[in-house]
C-alpha cells in the first residue's frame, strides 16, 4: 500500500539566540525576530524525518511539507531542510511567530492541504509536532485533522507501524515514560509527534539539489496568508522568571547533570 | 546626539542571506546549500574532536580518520567534481570551494586542509590531464555511495622536497624519472623516485601526483606524474611531521620508488627523435593548480578572523559577571569590557581585516569561476588554431595591445567611441579571457599573501583580546589555534615571498594597470558618501604614480630600484597593493550589498543597520590601507634618495640629483590622501559603539 503523507511544519528562532519578547506593531513578537538564524521546528523535524522512512519503506508513497512562514525566511530554512530527506514544499506565506492565534494557522493550512492536487483521504498520513518549539499550545494540528475531518488523532507520538493488513500501530507518549498502544484500522489518520527515534539525518547536497527543483518554485507560488493574533489580546508577554544563564561544561555525567537540576528546582 | 541616535546602527551579527547578497550568490542555491552541508560538520565532529583535544598529536589517529567519511558523506569531498563524474555543482566550482573552505575553517582550518588536499592532488590531472586521465581518475575520487564496495580514491601533492631541493623555489627538483623499459610500439616504462617533505594527506592517500626531473636523456625537462600505491615499487608515506598547526590533516615526508607507465605523465606527451617530451612541464602545471587553490587558503584566514567576533564579544561582555560589585543593568555588569574604547577599537580592526580579506578571496574567487570557462576556451582555439608551446607567448603578446584597446574604449563615452571595434573585441573570447588573466594574476597571489600575513598578524590582536585565556585550550572559538594556523596558511601553497614575487611581475603588466587605473576613476565616481571610496582612490593614485617613478627612477648611486633582485623595492609596493585591493573591494562588496539588499525584503530589518555599520568598517580599513600605502611610498620614493643638506622632508627638493617636479607631484599625492581622511576616525568610534549594542546569541554554536 502506498500512503500521502503530509507533514505541517514551519520554522522557530535557533534557540541559541537572545530571545526577547518586545511588543511590536502587530502584538507581541521577539526582538530582531525577522535578523534571527531560524529553523524548522524540532518537533514537525522528528515528524518529517519519520514520514521520509515511512516513504521509504512503501513504494509510490510520497511527502509533503507544508509549512505557513514568511518566505523570505522559509527559503533560508530550506537550504538546510531540503538536504534531509526528499519531499515536496507547499509554502504559505505568513507568520510563524509564537504568539498567532493557532485556529488561524490551521484553517490556513487544512485549506493549502485540501488544494493539494490527487489528495486522496484514505491514503492520507497529517504529521506534524504535537506541538511547537515557539507556540507550545499543541492545538494547531488537532484543527488541522478536524477541519480536513480526520478524527482519528494521536499525539505525542514516537513510533508508527505500517501494518501488513493497512492498519496502524501507534506508540504514544503517556505519564511516567511510558507508552499507550493504540490500533487504527487504516489512514486517514493524524499524527503529533514527539521525538520519534530517528537522528537528524545529514545534510545531503545531492538530495538537497533535487528537492530545491520543486521547492524554489513552490515558494514563489507561496500563497499570502495572513494570520494573527486573531481575538487574542495579551496583556503581558514575558520570558520565564528565571535569569537565563548559560553554562558550558565538559563531560558532565548525567548524574551530575541530574543532581543539578534538582539542586535547581530545589531553590539552589 | 539626539540625531545620532537615530541613525540605523548594526543590531545582530550578519544573517547568511546578508553574506549571500554581500558576497554576490544570493541567486545560487547549491551555493547556500553547500554552506549549510559543511556547516554542521564544521561545528559538529570537527568542533567535537577539537575540543577533546583531537589537535594534540602529530599521528594520523582513528578520531582524525572518521572524520574524511563524514567529508564524504556531507557532499565535502565531490563538491570539487563535476555532476559526470559524481558532483552535484554545475559549471566552475572555485566559489564554491571558497565557501566550503571557509566554514570548515571557521572551526578549524585543518580540516579544511584535509578535505581540500585532495582536490589540490587531482587538480593537475582535472587542470591539464589527457581526456583519458581525467575520464579514469575523477570518478574515482568521488565518494564510494552506499553499496559501492570499492575503497575511496584519496590524493596528495608532492611538489616540495626534504632540503636542499624544492620548497619557494619550484625549479631544484630532485625527485627523478627514467626510462626502464620501452618496448617497439608498447608505453614505455618510467622509474620515478621522489622524495617529498611536509606532504599533505600522506596517511590516507593511494594516489600521489608528483612533480619529478627527468634523468635519462630520451625524456626531455619535467613532468607531473601520477603515482598509485599498488604500483610496482615500494611507496613508503613517510613519518609524520611534527607540525603544531592544522593537526586534523594529514602531513608526512614520503619516499617513492616506483615504475609507472608514461602514460601516468599528466596532459601526456609526443615522442620526438627517440625522446618522450611532456606536454606539460611541472611549472606549467603548478602554475595552473596554485592559482586556483591559493585563493581558499586566503580565505581560510579571513573566515578566523570572522569566527573570532562573536566570541571576543561574549568574552568582554561577561568579563566581570559574578563578581560582587557589577550588578545586572550596570554597565559592568553588561558591557564589562566594553566600557573601555581600546578594547572596541581593536575588536574593529579584527572585523575590518576580517571583511576585508573575505571580500578580496571571495572576489577571487568569483573571478576565476568566469575565467574557468574562458580558459576553457582560449585552450581549445588554441589547439584548433595549432597554437603551442612558445606560440602561446607569441599569440598572448599580440592580444595584449587589443585587450588594453578594449578595457581603454570600455571607458570611452559612448558618442564618439569605435563602437564597432568595442564589439569585436568583446566579442573576442581571447581579448576577454586576456582581460580577466591580468586580474587574476594580481588578485591570486594579493589574496594569498594578504589574507593570510596580515591575517596572523590581526589573529594575534584577537588572540590578545582574550587576556590569558586567549592562549589556552579553553579559549571559546579555538582562538590560539586559529592563531598558529594562521602561520601555515602564509607558508604552504607557496610564502609571502612567493606571493610578492609573482606580484611584483604582474602587477606591472599594462594590461593590468590599464585596468586599475579604470578602477580608481570608478571608485572616485562611486556616488556612496562614507565607505572610505575616496580614500582608497587617492592612496591608489599614490601608489600608481610611485610605482611609476621606482621603475624609471635610481638610486643615490645610479642604481636602477625597480628590478627583480631589488626585493627591498619591489616586495613592500605589492604589500601596499595588496591592502588598496583588500579596501577597494570591501568598498564595491558593502555597496553591492545596499544595492542588491535593498530589493531583498528578507534582510529588510536587518540591511540599515549592518550596511551602516560595514561602511563604517570600509573607511577604518580605507584609512589603514591608505596609512600603509603612504608609508611605503614614501619610504620607496624617498628613502634612496640623498639626505638633503637640511634634514627635512619638505627641502628634500633642494637635495642634488633630485628630480623637484617629481617630488611635487608626490607631495601633491600626499596631501589629497590626507585630506580624504577627515572624519574618518568618528567612523571607527561610531562603529566601535555598535559593538557594545550588537545582539549575539547566548552560547556558541560549537564547543570549546
Ligand atoms: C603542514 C604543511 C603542509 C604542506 N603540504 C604540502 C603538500 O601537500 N605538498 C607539497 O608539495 N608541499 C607541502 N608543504 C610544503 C610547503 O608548500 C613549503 O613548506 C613551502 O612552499 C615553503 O618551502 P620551504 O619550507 O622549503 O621554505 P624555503 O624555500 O626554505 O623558504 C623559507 C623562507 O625563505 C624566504 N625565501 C625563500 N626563497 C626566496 C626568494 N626567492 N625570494 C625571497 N625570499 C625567499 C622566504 O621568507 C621563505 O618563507 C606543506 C608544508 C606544511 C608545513
Amino acid at each position: 500500500m502506498s500512503y500521502q503523507i503530509i507533514v505541517c511544519g514551519s520554522l522557530v528562532p535557533d534557540p541559541l539566540q537572545t530571545l526577547e519578547p518586545v511588543t511590536g506593531p502587530q502584538g507581541p513578537a521577539l526582538k530582531n525576530e525577522m535578523m534571527l538564524p531560524s529553523w524548522l521546528d524540532p518537533w514537525a523535524g522528528h515528524a518529517l524525518y519519520e514520514a521520509a522512512r515511512l516513504a521509504g519503506q512503501h513504494a509510490g508513497s510520497k511527502v509533503w511539507l507544508v509549512s505557513l512562514g514568511p518566505k523570505a525566511k522559509l527559503q533560508q530554512v530550506m537550504m538546510t531542510v531540503a538536504q534531509k530527506v526528499p519531499f515536496e514544499l507547499v509554502a504559505l506565506d505568513g507568520s510563524a511567530g509564537g504568539f498567532t492565534d493557532a485556529s488561524e494557522t490551521a484553517a490556513a493550512l487544512a485549506e493549502a492541504i485540501l488544494a493539494i492536487p490527487g489528495l486522496d483521504l484514505t491514503k492520507l498520513l497529517l504529521f506534524g509536532g504535537w506541538e511547537s518549539a515557539s507556540r507550545g499550545a499543541g492545538a494547531t494540528l488537532q484543527i488541522v485533522g478536524e477541519r480536513l475531518g480526520i478524527t482519528d488523532q494521536f499525539q505525542g507520538v514516537d513510533s508508527l507501524t505500517l501494518e501488513a493488513d493497512g492498519s496502524l500501530r501507534i506508540l504514544e507518549r503517556v505519564e511516567g515514560g511510558k507508552h499507550q498502544v493504540s490500533v487504527c484500522s487504516a489512514p486517514p489518520a493524524v499524527l503529533g509527534w514527539a521525538t520519534g527515534s530517528l537522528p537528524e539525518p545529514r545534510n545531503n547536497p545531492q538530495v538537497g539539489m533535487a528537492n530545491m527543483r520543486g521547492i524554489m518554485p513552490a515558494l514563489q507560488k507561496a500563497k499570502p496568508s495572513p494570520v494573527s493574533t486573531g481575538d487574542i489580546t495579551f496583556t503581558s508577554v514575558t520570558l520565564p522568571t528565571q535569569t537565563r544563564t548559560t553554562q558550558v561544561i565538559k563531560d558532565a555525567s548525567p548524574e551530575q547533570i541530574a543532581a543539578d537540576i534538582v539542586a535547581w528546582i530545589k531553590g539552589g | 546626539m539626539a540625531a545620532t541616535d537615530t541613525l540605523p546602527s548594526l543590531q545582530t551579527l550578519p544573517s547568511d542571506q546578508l553574506r549571500a547578497l554581500q558576497w554576490r550568490f544570493a541567486d545560487r542555491y547549491d551555493l547556500a546549500m553547500i554552506v549549510q552541508s559543511v556547516r554542521p560538520i564544521a561545528r559538529g565532529p570537527v568542533a567535537r574532536l577539537v575540543a577533546q583535544g583531537g589537535r594534540n598529536t602529530h599521528e594520523w589517529t582513528a578520531e582524525k580518520n572518521a572524520l574524511l567519511a563524514i567529508y564524504d558523506e556531507s557532499g565535502i569531498t565531490a563538491a570539487f567534481l563535476n555532476p559526470e563524474f559524481g558532483g552535484f555543482i554545475e559549471g566552475p566550482k572555485n566559489l564554491a570551494l571558497a565557501l566550503v573552505a571557509f566554514e570548515l575553517s571557521w572551526v578549524d582550518a585543518g580540516a579544511a586542509t584535509c578535505s581540500l588536499a585532495s582536490n589540490l592532488g587531482v587538480a593537475p590531472i582535472h587542470e591539464r590531464g589527457t581526456a583519458e586521465q581525467v575520464a579514469h581518475y575523477m570518478p574515482l575520487v568521488s565518494p564510494p555511495g552506499p553499496g559501492d564496495s570499492r575503497e575511496a580514491t584519496r590524493v596528495a601533492f608532492a611538489l616540495t622536497e626534504p632540503i636542499p631541493f624544492v620548497g619557494v623555489e619550484t625549479g631544484l627538483l630532485s625527485g627523478k624519472m627514467r626510462i626502464v623499459e620501452w618496448e617497439d610500439g608498447k608505453e614505455p616504462m618510467l622509474h620515478i623516485d621522489k622524495r617529498g617533505r611536509f606532504i599533505t594527506n600522506m596517511d590516507f592517500a593511494n594516489v600521489v601526483t608528483a612533480a619529478v626531473d627527468s634523468a635519462d636523456p630520451r625524456i626531455k625537462g619535467s613532468c607531473i606524474v601520477i603515482l598509485e600505491k599498488t604500483d610496482p615499487g615500494s611507496w613508503d608515506a613517510g613519518v609524520p611531521t611534527r607540525k603544531m598547526v592544522h593537526q586534523l590533516s594529514s602531513t608526512c615526508d614520503p619516499v617513492f620508488n616506483l615504475k609507472v607507465p608514461a602514460s601516468r605523465i599528466v596532459g601526456g606527451y609526443t615522442v620526438k627523435d627517440g625522446v618522450i617530451i611532456p606536454n606539460f612541464s611541472h611549472g606549467e602545471i603548478i602554475e595552473a593548480v596554485f592559482r586556483r587553490t591559493r585563493v581558499t587558503v586566503g580565505l581560510m584566514t579571513s573566515s578566523k578572523l570572522l569566527s573570532a567576533i562573536e566570541p571576543i564579544i561574549r568574552y568582554q561582555r561577561s568579563r566581570f559577571r559574578g563578581g560582587e560589585t557589577g550588578t545586572p543593568g550596570s554597565p559592568r555588569y553588561d558591557l564589562g569590557l566594553q566600557t573601555k574604547q581600546d578594547v572596541l577599537h581593536r575588536l574593529i580592526d579584527v572585523w575590518a581585516t576580517g571583511e576585508a580579506g573575505a571580500a578580496l578571496g571571495f572576489e577571487t574567487a568569483r573571478l576565476f569561476d568566469r575565467l574557468d570557462p574562458l580558459d576553457r576556451e582560449k585552450d581549445r582555439l588554441f589547439a584548433e588554431q595549432g597554437i603551442s608551446g612558445r606560440g602561446v607567448l607569441k599569440a598572448f603578446a599580440r592580444i595584449q595591445q587589443d585587450a588594453i584597446d578594449c578595457v581603454t574604449l570600455q571607458r570611452q563615452p559612448e558618442a564618439g567611441r569605435d563602437q564597432a571595434r568595442l564589439d569585436l573585441l568583446e566579442s573576442n573570447p581571447l581579448v576577454q579571457y586576456a582581460i580577466l588573466d591580468a586580474q587574476a594574476n594580481v588578485f591570486c597571489p594579493a589574496c594569498k599573501l594578504w589574507n593570510t600575513g596580515y591575517g596572523a598578524t590581526v589573529m594575534r590582536e584577537a588572540v590578545s583580546l582574550m587576556g590569558g585565556y586567549g592562549i589556552t585550550e579553553d579559549c571559546p572559538g579555538f582562538l590560539p589555534h586559529k592563531w598558529m594556523d594562521a602561520q601555515l596558511e602564509a607558508t604552504y601553497e607557496g610564502p609571502e615571498a612567493v606571493q610578492r614575487r609573482q606580484l611584483s611581475v604582474t602587477m606591472t603588466s599594462g594590461l593590468f594597470l590599464a585596468q586599475f587605473e579604470g578602477w580608481i576613476t570608478d571608485l572616485e565616481a562611486l556616488q556612496a558618501p562614507g565607505s572610505g571610496a575616496c580614500i582608497t582612490a587617492s592612496a591608489m593614485r599614490l601608489w600608481l604614480w610611485s610605482l611609476r617613478h621606482l621603475q624609471n627612477a635610481t638610486d643615490v648611486h645610479g642604481a636602477k630600484l625597480y628590478q627583480s633582485n631589488r626585493q627591498g623595492v619591489t616586495f613592500p609596493l605589492t604589500d601596499a597593493l595588496c591592502w588598496l585591493m583588500a579596501s577597494r573591494q570591501q568598498i564595491l562588496d558593502t555597496v553591492e550589498l545596499g544595492r542588491s539588499g535593498a530589493a531583498d525584503p528578507s534582510v529588510a530589518d536587518e540591511l540599515p543597520g549592518t550596511l551602516a555599520f560595514f561602511m563604517d568598517l570600509c573607511q577604518v580599513q580605507a584609512a589603514r590601507a591608505a596609512g600603509e600605502t603612504a608609508r611605503i611610498c614614501s619610504e620607496l620614493v624617498l628613502g634612496y634618495l640623498a639626505k638633503p643638506a637640511v634634514a627635512c622632508a619638505c627641502c628634500a627638493d633642494a637635495a642634488p640629483g633630485v628630480d623637484a617636479t617629481a617630488l611635487q607631484a608626490f607631495s601633491g599625492h600626499r596631501a589629497r590622501l590626507d585630506a580624504c581622511l577627515y572624519g574618518f576616525r568618528l567612523a571607527k568610534d561610531r562603529a566601535a559603539n555598535a559593538l557594545t549594542s550588537v545582539m549575539i546569541p547566548e552560547a556558541l554554536d560549537y564547543p570549546v
